[in-house]
């Protein structure tokens, strides 16, 4: 009996031995001047689990919620065909199983780079729960790659080590290979590839139901966009 | 289940439990469990091979295997490099080791005082 959901599934885990470095994030200090001043606010951390930002925000006084979509999204069982029999994702089902919460639920989201290595089928539906889980004057913010970044940019886990600073640490996926006769379980060690890059346009679509947007270009090439439920 | 001569209670990782499980001393679980657990004033450890499905009230909890429920910790709360939690986690205090995977929240209660 199977008792957890993907329990042999892939596992993300911070690469080992890599190097961290630290960026500075012109968005997280607007984020961070709003929160100094509230209490008890509610917070949802779309990267995988750090024990850095968890202790950050409940040392503040803040609940905050961890959910992991981009691991959550390569579960084998979302994978099915569409009419015409091309692979897709079943949207349905991982909105079903993730992001589970009442309406108005949340005084900030953290997607940080999710929607640039979410899988295409999944980034708008995610974006509309995002919105409806957001209380209203409730903020994202969310990281894009610019086309200078190049598609094999790694996929980051962002720590918050400061009122506006992150420590980038590169995330890979690993997975349990079948087991062959007479040979050992092997890992599969996989990075997350970068799906697309936004432009301007793209990006103001995407969050058109928002009430207002504001971008933050950095020098790393990458685009910081906080929005406004 | 075992108790050893220091009060520890143990379910070793052959063991499948369902139901309600509840006791006055420490309890080291390293097999499956489903249904709730109740150890007031005491302190739970989920070891590397134990699954947990069930909903936990304890004084402290550590969790090193896999556990699927909400986490109502009097004191602390553990959770090892190869925890793998999804549930709410409502204790004075946690840690979190890296590697660690939570799907869930995480509120802090610090008791009057302190």
């Amino acid at each position: 009996m199977k008792l957890f959901r993907g329990s042999s599934g892939p596992e993300t885990i911070p690469s080992q031995g890599s190097q961290k470095l630290t960026r500075r994030s012109s968005g997280l200090g607007e984020l961070s001047r709003s929160w100094d001043s509230a209490e008890n606010l509610c917070i949802l951390d779309l990267g995988s689990t750090s024990p850095t930002n968890i202790r950050h925000f409940t040392g503040n006084g803040h609940r905050i919620y961890s959910e992991d979509l981009l691991t959550a999204s390569t579960d084998p069982e979302l994978a099915t065909k569409d009419e015409l029999g091309n692979p897709t994702l079943d949207t349905r089902k991982f909105l079903a199983e993730n992001l589970v919460y009442p309406a108005a639920h949340f005084d900030v989201v953290l997607c940080w780079n999710l929607p640039d290595y979410l899988a295409e089928d999944l980034v708008k539906p995610v974006v509309g729960r995002l919105w409806s889980v957001l209380k209203p004057g409730g903020m994202l913010l969310a990281f894009f790659h610019t086309r200078d970044a190049g598609p094999d940019s790694p996929c980051h886990r962002y720590h918050i080590v400061g009122s506006d600073t992150l420590e980038m640490q590169k995330i890979v996926l690993r997975r349990e290979a079948p087991r062959s006769k007479g040979s050992a379980q092997h890992t599969l060690v996989d990075g997350f590839k970068l799906q697309r890059v936004f432009n301007n346009r793209h990006i103001e679509n995407l969050f058109r139901d928002f009430a207002s947007i504001k971008f933050f270009l950095a020098r790393d090439n990458i685009r910081e966009v906080l929005v406004v439920r | 289940m075992s108790t050893t001569a220091s009060s520890l209670a143990q379910i070793g990782k052959s063991v499948v439990i369902k139901g309600e499980l509840s006791g006055s001393e420490d309890l080291y679980l390293d097999g499956h469990v489903e249904g709730s657990i109740a150890l007031k004033g005491n302190s739970l450890t989920v070891g590397p091979n134990g699954e947990v499905k069930a909903s936990v009230d304890a004084k402290g909890v550590v969790v090193q295997g896999k556990l699927e429920g909400n986490i109502q910790a009097s004191d602390r709360v553990d959770l090892r490099k190869s925890a793998v939690v999804t549930g709410d986690i409502t204790a004075q205090r946690i840690s979190i080791e890296d590697g660690a995977f939570l799907k869930g929240k995480v509120d802090i209660h610090r008791a009057e005082g302190k």
